[in-house]
């Protein structure tokens, strides 16, 4: 049975809340002079480990995986969360394809934050035991090893698995029949498919391409999309000018930066109601897309202090906070 | 055995008011402080300086068990079936049975809804520990459904007994 009641997460989630960063400690961290500034206040903020020398990755890296570790360990249905994971076993598909391929090991590269097992995927898909696989990377992986081997085609490939995770995601949102689930996924699927298209434009794919590219979504015209994919950029955007996503043409005709910074920030704003909700899976998942939120923008932070870039460039693309 | 029953047709009825006052209102508590436990519980994971705010919004559903067993307790006193049994008519049963309503119904929803209430404003107490005062008064308004209906049983009870 499914679980309804997130009572005790919730209450858990609203401590934790009380510790994420806000848009003022974003803005003292861009103030600080350097990395290991920012690195001490964040550590004052409890991140990372105590020893001294913790890396940049080393720090995001642990405070994702105690984001992880918390959500499994206050809600008991963890399926009820595989739409966030279950991206990354798409990924860990692409690595172990191209891996098994290349004959590299693939130390590092997958994601450990997955649904289904990254060592169990890597060994099924060498020794081509597809039937250890669950059911939504079986025919992907199947398909894109062998388009992979047949044709060398990286990009076809990355195409297959793309396609299949953007049909999970949502798949998984219209099961959930928890609204904000259902909008997240939707949205994501959308952006991808937005993101594809004016990518596609830009580089002059086919329709076919685009064809096997793209995956349905509620609000968007995949036919109509192919279409303006195929004349061009602007048509893309004068096309999303007829949709719910109108409001993200400005964006989009900045950069593709400024349109992913465009849908973090949207996803945020149909998150903040979960603040007063007291008993749904809601304000865990916006807790958790909210902790990836500040790592992306910690991360961001960072490298622009090691990179010394203007912080200005920076400003533009930090994404508003969820508290 | 139907003998049995229609001689003592009212003293079952009023047993039977009683047994409602105190399981429905202790069920509708039960649920309500239950619900308050969890998420207090999921808030003293997180921070245990916090465990004297919790305790009381917790507590707070528990009263409508409370009311059912007090209505229980003045029709048991009242038939007798404390003490020396008293002759009871079946009207009279009934019209105890039907005291015992209000404080029965009345305090399983308000205990439900009053532990919905209590967990949200746990986590208002667990955000802004500094408006405890201002969170408690808002299950707290729950009560006043339950304390109507506690009255208007007790009021019923002792007409009752007048006439």
């Amino acid at each position: 049975m499914r679980q309804t009641d997130f009572t005790y997460a919730v209450a858990r989630v609203r401590y934790k809340e009380t510790k994420l960063l806000t848009d003022n400690d974003l803005d003292t961290m861009l103030r600080c002079h350097d990395a290991d500034a920012v690195l001490r206040f964040l550590k004052d903020r409890g991140w990372g480990d105590s020893s001294e020398d913790e890396t940049v990755d080393e720090l995001l890296d642990k405070e994702l995986e105690r984001t992880w570790e918390f959500a499994f360990e206050s809600v008991d249905d963890h399926e009820a969360l595989n739409f966030l994971l279950i991206p990354n076993d798409f990924h860990n598909a692409k690595v172990a394809v191209k891996c098994i391929t290349r004959d590299i090991e693939p130390e590092g590269i997958m994601l450990r934050q997955a649904v289904f097992a990254p060592d169990t995927l890597y060994e099924s898909v060498r020794l081509h035991d597809y039937d250890r696989l669950p059911d939504y990377l079986r025919g992907c992986v199947r398909e894109a090893l062998h388009t992979l081997l047949q044709t060398s085609d990286g990009q076809l490939c990355d195409v297959i698995i793309d396609r299949a995770c953007l049909m999970t995601v949502y798949q998984l949102g219209r099961e959930s029949g928890v609204d904000i689930i259902e909008r997240y996924c939707e949205l994501y699927v959308a952006s991808s498919d937005i993101k594809i298209a004016v990518r596609s434009a830009k580089t002059g794919k086919s329709a076919d391409f685009l064809r096997r590219a793209l995956a349905p979504c509620d609000t968007l015209n995949i036919d109509k999309l192919i279409t303006a994919a195929t004349a061009g950029v602007d048509e893309v955007i004068d096309y999303l000018r007829e949709t719910v996503y109108r409001t993200a043409t400005d964006a989009l005709s900045v950069s593709l930066s400024a349109f992913e910074k465009w849908c973090d920030d949207t996803i945020t704003d149909a998150l903040r109601p979960q603040k007063w909700e007291p008993f749904s899976i809601g304000p865990i998942v916006a807790y958790i897309l909210a902790r990836e939120n500040e790592l992306k923008a910690a991360r961001m932070i960072l490298l622009s202090k090691l990179n010394a870039l203007d912080d200005d460039i920076i400003k533009e693309r930090l994404r508003s906070m969820y508290v | 055995m139907s003998d049995f029953l229609a001689n003592n047709a009212g003293l079952f009825f009023a047993l039977l008011g009683a047994a409602f006052a105190t399981f429905l209102a202790g069920i509708g508590s039960a649920i309500g402080v239950g619900k308050a436990g969890v998420a207090a519980a999921g808030v003293l994971s997180e921070d245990p300086s916090k465990f004297g705010k919790v305790l009381i919004f917790q507590l707070l559903p528990a009263t409508q068990g409370i009311y059912g067993l007090l209505v229980a307790f003045l029709i048991l006193s009242n038939t007798g079936l404390i003490g020396q049994v008293k002759e009871v008519s079946t009207l009279t049963g009934l019209l105890y049975f039907a005291a015992a309503l209000p404080i029965a119904f009345s305090g399983l929803f308000s205990a439900i809804h009053q532990g919905n209430c209590a967990v949200a404003a746990i986590g208002t107490v667990n955000k802004k520990p500094d408006q405890m005062g201002k969170a408690l008064i808002l299950p707290a308004m729950v009560e006043t459904y339950a304390i109507l209906a506690l009255l208007i049983s007790i009021l019923a009870i002792f007409g009752i007994n007048a006439m």
